[in-house]
């Protein structure tokens, strides 16, 4: 009890110090929160992938298509438990800024993501009308779409104009289900392609194949890309998870570096709250020599460094991660666009933690040992 | 106080001491001995760098001497671990600083509980025990108050109580009353002279001034790390600055 009430009230020994300090750490724990959390948001398609689920695309590259006919030869193969299907579209709503992902899918698409969840209604309005569309909560409350809103697009790789009527909203069922993408009829692009531009008529960007055991999908996606081998079409076919890492590979370096800074951050108020224990026990010498003169051992000494250390980084770390919820809620609503899922996670949170432990430990590892193990007669000569 | 008369409790035998300062070693102390009585009142005097101070700090147990012996109470001190001093002095030493080095954050009551807490005494009786020592010194009503709300004579009261809380039978005070105006040096020094006569408290005192050494049994003077005199103190003599 004794050891607690002199931690406490040494902490709030200098309160302008203590306070800067504190405010020091709460920025700097915020700021790791964030960036971790950008980090995080880069992955979320990933970590939202699903193990039976598997993309197959063009062996070249995504941006050319291949065949609508491969769709029953995927489905011949054994362990295959469904097949579906999706084409990029990339139109513009009202102007280039407004972006959101769009794509064209078959019906079946919504069976293989269980988790896109909407009213048995709405699914049955959207199924019904050739025009129809299905927004998620988040584009929705972004752009303020209701059901019944008319939507008009200009293609952008589908030139021209794309007019629909919003039919469903769907939610996420699991935090990081990304809700803000949109959803149209596959068999509208085809038709209007058909009309437009013929020689893109049945072409598919992506299969989605799901396979009936996980346990299989690798055999599967082997089977796949072993059925068009030598075809016009070759097919690369991969995990939906290792699909999405592709993806974010090519921004590997700025995700990195995100990451780096955000322990680089961490490592700074590390430097500047060791410099902080540094000078209070500086200016303590004297109050611990005559403790160890009373006959208090250096491990007694060393505790009210080290409490004093992990008080102040745990108000400081505790501050700023209380902060990072709503903070990190105003970014989500300012870059909704750019990062569907921006959610603190618990994994974030537990880091932060970890760091404000690990900055409250190793700021008064120093000046613990120094206090520790300098002479009696040394220390209760210094003058604070 | 006849030194010859009582049972030694700190017996100093070649006592040597020496610092180093850079690649320079200085000798502080060489080859002191001598005896102190138990229940004496011992005033160490010399000019600046004599060695007084590091004799006091080496007989408190909380500087180590080079060589010889040193026995506090039948204890070899100089052959105890770091760990086995401290707790030596835990409870057979009180000490009195100049600047009375007490803990800011902590009130007069604290302050003076805070050598109980390396006891096993229970919280009632460390209560008991402060409260009769805060008594004696006069600053019962004071136990609430911090450090900054004291005077300087106060807080060397807060000082002294925290010196006695523990019972020990050796106290050593370095230079006492250096921070003081006259009148609460004096009231200091009765007290301490109180502690002495009627606690049977042995105090080593370390002072430059002549007229605190007065309040004691015998006056030890130092000169360049060396003893140059025993001067004897009539007893009661000296009873006012």
């Amino acid at each position: 009890m004794h050891l607690l009430k002199l931690i406490s009230r040494n902490a709030l020994r200098h309160k302008l110090r203590t306070s800067l300090t504190v405010l020091g750490l709460v920025v700097a724990v915020l700021a790791f929160g964030l960036l971790q959390t950008v980090v995080g948001a880069w992955y979320a398609k990933a970590e939202a992938a699903k193990a039976n689920r598997l993309i197959t695309r063009n062996a070249i590259s995504l941006v050319f298509s291949m065949p609508l006919a491969y769709r029953q030869k995927i489905r011949a193969i054994e362990g295959v438990k469904q097949v579906s299907l999706a084409n990029w579209v990339g139109s513009i709503y009202k102007e280039p800024k407004n972006f959101f992902a769009q794509f064209a899918v078959d019906d079946a698409y919504f069976d293989a993501y269980p988790e896109y969840v909407m009213s048995e209604q709405q699914k049955h309005d959207y199924l019904h009308d050739r025009k129809g569309c299905i927004v998620g909560r988040r584009l929705a409350e972004t752009y303020g779409f209701k059901v019944g809103d008319s939507l008009a697009m200009r293609g952008a790789i589908y030139p021209g104009d794309w007019n629909f009527v919003i039919r469903a909203i769907y939610d996420g069922a699991e935090k990081n289900t990304d809700t803000a993408q949109m959803f149209f009829h596959w068999d509208y692009l085809n038709e209007t392609v058909k009309i437009r531009y013929l020689r893109r008529l049945d072409q598919v960007g992506v299969y989605i194949v799901v396979a009936a055991d996980s346990d299989n999908s690798a055999r599967i996606a082997l089977d796949v890309d072993k059925l068009f081998k030598n075809s016009a079409a070759e097919t690369l076919t991969e995990t939906e998870k290792a699909f999405q890492l592709g993806f974010i590979s090519m921004s590997a370096t700025i995700v990195e570096g995100v990451r780096l800074i955000s322990y680089l951050v961490i490592f700074i108020i590390m430097a500047v709250m060791a410099n902080t224990i540094a000078m209070t026990v500086r200016e303590r010498t004297s109050e611990y020599a005559t403790l160890k003169a009373l006959g208090f051992g250096p491990a007694f000494v060393g505790a009210l460094i080290y409490g004093e250390s992990l008080v102040i980084a745990l108000t400081g770390g505790v501050l700023g991660i209380l902060l990072t919820f709503p903070v990190a809620a105003g970014f989500a609503s300012q870059l909704g666009k750019f990062f569907p899922v921006f959610q603190v996670s618990l994994a974030t949170v537990q880091l932060q933690v970890v760091c404000a432990v690990v900055v409250g430990l190793a700021a008064a590892v120093v000046p613990a040992r120094h206090a520790g193990r300098s002479r009696i007669v040394d220390g209760l000569r210094s003058i604070a | 106080m006849n030194n010859d008369t009582v049972q030694p409790l700190v017996c100093l035998h070649d006592i040597t001491k020496s610092y180093r300062r850079g690649a320079q070693i200085v000798p502080v102390l060489a080859g002191i001995s001598f005896d102190i009585g138990a229940g004496e009142f011992l005033a160490l005097m010399g000019p600046s760098g004599s060695g007084k101070s590091t004799l006091l700090n080496l007989i408190a147990g909380i500087d180590q001497p080079d060589s010889g012996e040193l026995l506090v109470d039948g204890v070899n001190i100089g052959t105890l671990s770091e760990v086995e001093l401290a707790d030596w002095r835990a409870g057979n030493v009180g000490f009195i600083f100049q600047f009375y080095n007490l803990m800011p954050v902590l009130t007069a009551f604290e302050n003076v509980e805070l050598p109980l807490l390396l006891s096993s005494l229970s919280r009632a009786e460390r209560r008991d025990h402060v409260e009769a020592v805060l008594d004696l010194v006069g600053l019962q009503d004071r136990a609430e108050h911090y450090p900054n709300e004291l005077s300087g004579g106060q807080q060397q009261r807060v000082a002294i109580a925290r010196a006695l809380v523990s019972d020990p039978n050796l106290i050593v005070a370095d230079e006492p009353t250096g921070d003081l105006d006259r009148e609460s040096a004096e009231g200091i020094l009765t007290l301490m002279q109180t502690l002495n006569r009627e606690l049977h408290k042995t105090i080593i005192m370390v002072t430059h001034d002549a007229r605190a050494a007065a309040y004691a049994h015998a006056i030890m003077h130092l000169e360049k790390g060396e003893l140059s005199a025993r001067e004897e103190v009539a007893d009661g003599t000296k009873s006012a600055l």
